[in-house]
């Protein structure tokens, strides 16, 4: 399962027998592995059902077919998605943007899987090279992997990177 | 103790002028041309106005102030690359005669730490660098202090001439060679700053640290460094920075995987954002957190105080 990633699924289940297992069947059927299971019994929600948070692991490829699979079998599901990108990191990049193609550089980070850009800012005087600051999400613990990502591309586009510096600190 | 100086720049001559208010004498002095020696001690301001007025220290050649009898060496001739000569021999010279070695002179610490550490354990000297990396910071002995396995990363802002001008750069809106130009003017950079502004001072004070903080099991130099400078940072880069509340300043650090040297985003107002020439270094330690300690990173009495601080752990 060395391709496969966390996806984290909220269910809303009735509080009858045997709910809690018809719940999970479809997932391992489906090629998910699962994780974690936090079975909120004595937390209603104002419909009167028990909500339940699922973890698991599966291929990307598999996972629309388990959120079906559960929706098949009459199941509330609530929210499913990958993890939530957990972590933010600004970059500015200096260089021949607007030559190298701007457009091209945001597919290009919208074709990396763990790596998401939430806004970018771009200043081109006309005197002076341009920037571009890039506030991008990874996953938890993915900031370094997101950081040697930009580095590729910067390589690749003859851009420089001004990483930020990763440890956070506290105001002096 | 007696001391022999090499180098007669800004750090050599401070040393040379403050030896005796440490209770130092200094027995010989060379530049690259000449030398004065005295065993009963130089009066420094004889050896200063002389060298200021014909270019030399005094009648003697270099060699007689290496052969001299003295305790300590302070070698602060200009840090080479590569086989870091002049300073590496004189090191190493000093070493075979069991004598110890000062060094604010980097090359022979980035270049060939390997070597000099082998002859040291070979001597009955000892070497000592602190005024290697960050002018008075006492950045090497807070290393040994701690245990270099109590830390597990140096980092910080190591070279007062980038910071100059990212400093300025960002305060007052203006490109990089305008700022240059203006640090040029103001005696910050040198006529060619290449060795500031490409990183690569930076990163041999980096290199120096990393080699301490991996207690000699793996051994860096500079080519080992992956290092970017400041001169293609433009102004926009800074200002869309700002508008994040973020800055840009030259950060190298080493470890004891590497050493990784460029401008980096930085929170505007935090920490490592020291303005001007200043200096600051941090260490990551394994149990006490983080550990901040800034201050003027060059300059002869800075450095010098350094130097003479070195001195006074090997009496």
């Amino acid at each position: 399962m060395s391709d496969a990633r966390p996806h984290t699924v909220r269910l809303e289940l009735t509080d009858e027998p045997g709910e809690l297992l018809n719940a999970l069947r479809p997932i391992a059927e489906n090629g998910g592995n699962l994780l974690s299971i936090y079975h909120e019994r004595g937390n209603l929600t104002p419909r009167g059902r028990i909500p339940v948070e699922v973890d698991l692991e599966c291929l990307p490829e598999r996972f629309s077919g388990i959120v079906e699979a559960l929706k098949a079998e009459g199941i509330t599901v609530i929210q499913a998605g990958e993890e939530q990108y957990a972590e933010e990191v600004s970059v500015v990049l200096v260089g021949p943007l607007i030559e190298t193609d701007l457009s091209d550089t945001l597919r290009w980070f919208e074709e990396c899987a763990n790596l998401s850009v939430l806004d970018l800012s771009l200043s081109a005087p006309e005197d002076d090279r341009p920037s571009a600051r890039l506030r991008l999400a990874a996953h938890a613990g993915g900031v370094s992997d997101a950081l040697a990502r930009v580095r590729e591309l910067a390589d690749e586009k003859g851009l420089l990177v001004i990483e930020p510096q990763l440890d956070r600190e506290t105001a002096a | 103790m007696k001391l022999a100086i090499v180098g007669v720049g800004a750090v050599g001559r401070s040393v040379l002028d403050l030896a005796r208010e440490y209770g130092h004498s200094v027995t010989a002095i060379a530049d690259s041309e000449s030398a004065a020696v005295d065993s009963a001690g130089l009066d420094p301001e004889r050896v200063i106005a002389r060298k200021d007025d014909e270019g030399r220290v005094g009648s003697r050649v270099p060699e007689e102030a290496l052969k001299s009898e003295y305790d300590v060496l302070i070698e602060a001739t200009p840090t080479t690359l590569g086989d870091a000569e002049p300073g590496f021999s004189h090191v190493t010279r000093a070493l075979e005669r069991d004598r110890h070695v000062v060094l604010a002179n980097k090359g022979p610490i980035a270049e060939r730490y390997g070597e000099i550490r082998r002859a040291e354990r070979a001597s009955a000297g000892e070497i000592r660098f602190e005024a290697t990396v960050g002018g008075a910071i006492p950045a090497i002995s807070t290393i040994e202090d701690f245990g270099p396995e109590h830390i597990t990363a140096a980092r910080g802002v190591l070279n007062g001439t980038a910071n100059f001008i990212l400093t300025r750069m960002a305060a007052e809106g203006l490109d990089y060679d305008h700022v240059l130009a203006e640090a040029q003017d103001l005696g910050v950079a040198e006529a060619n700053p290449s060795f500031d502004v490409q990183g690569t001072d930076a990163a041999l004070k980096c290199v120096i640290m990393a080699n301490v903080l991996s207690g000699g099991e793996r051994e860096f130099t500079l080519a080992d460094a992956e290092v970017e400078g400041i001169e293609d940072v433009p102004g926009s880069a800074l200002s869309l920075a700002s508008e994040d509340g973020r800055t840009v300043r030259l950060i190298g650090e080493a470890t004891r995987d590497g050493v990784r040297v460029g401008p980096r985003l930085i929170p505007e107002n935090g920490t490592l954002a020291v303005s001007g020439t200043r200096n600051i270094v941090q260490f990551e330690t394994t149990h006490a957190g983080r550990l901040n300690i800034s201050g003027r990173g060059a300059g002869g009495p800075e450095t010098a105080t350094a130097v003479l601080s070195d001195v006074g752990r090997l009496e």
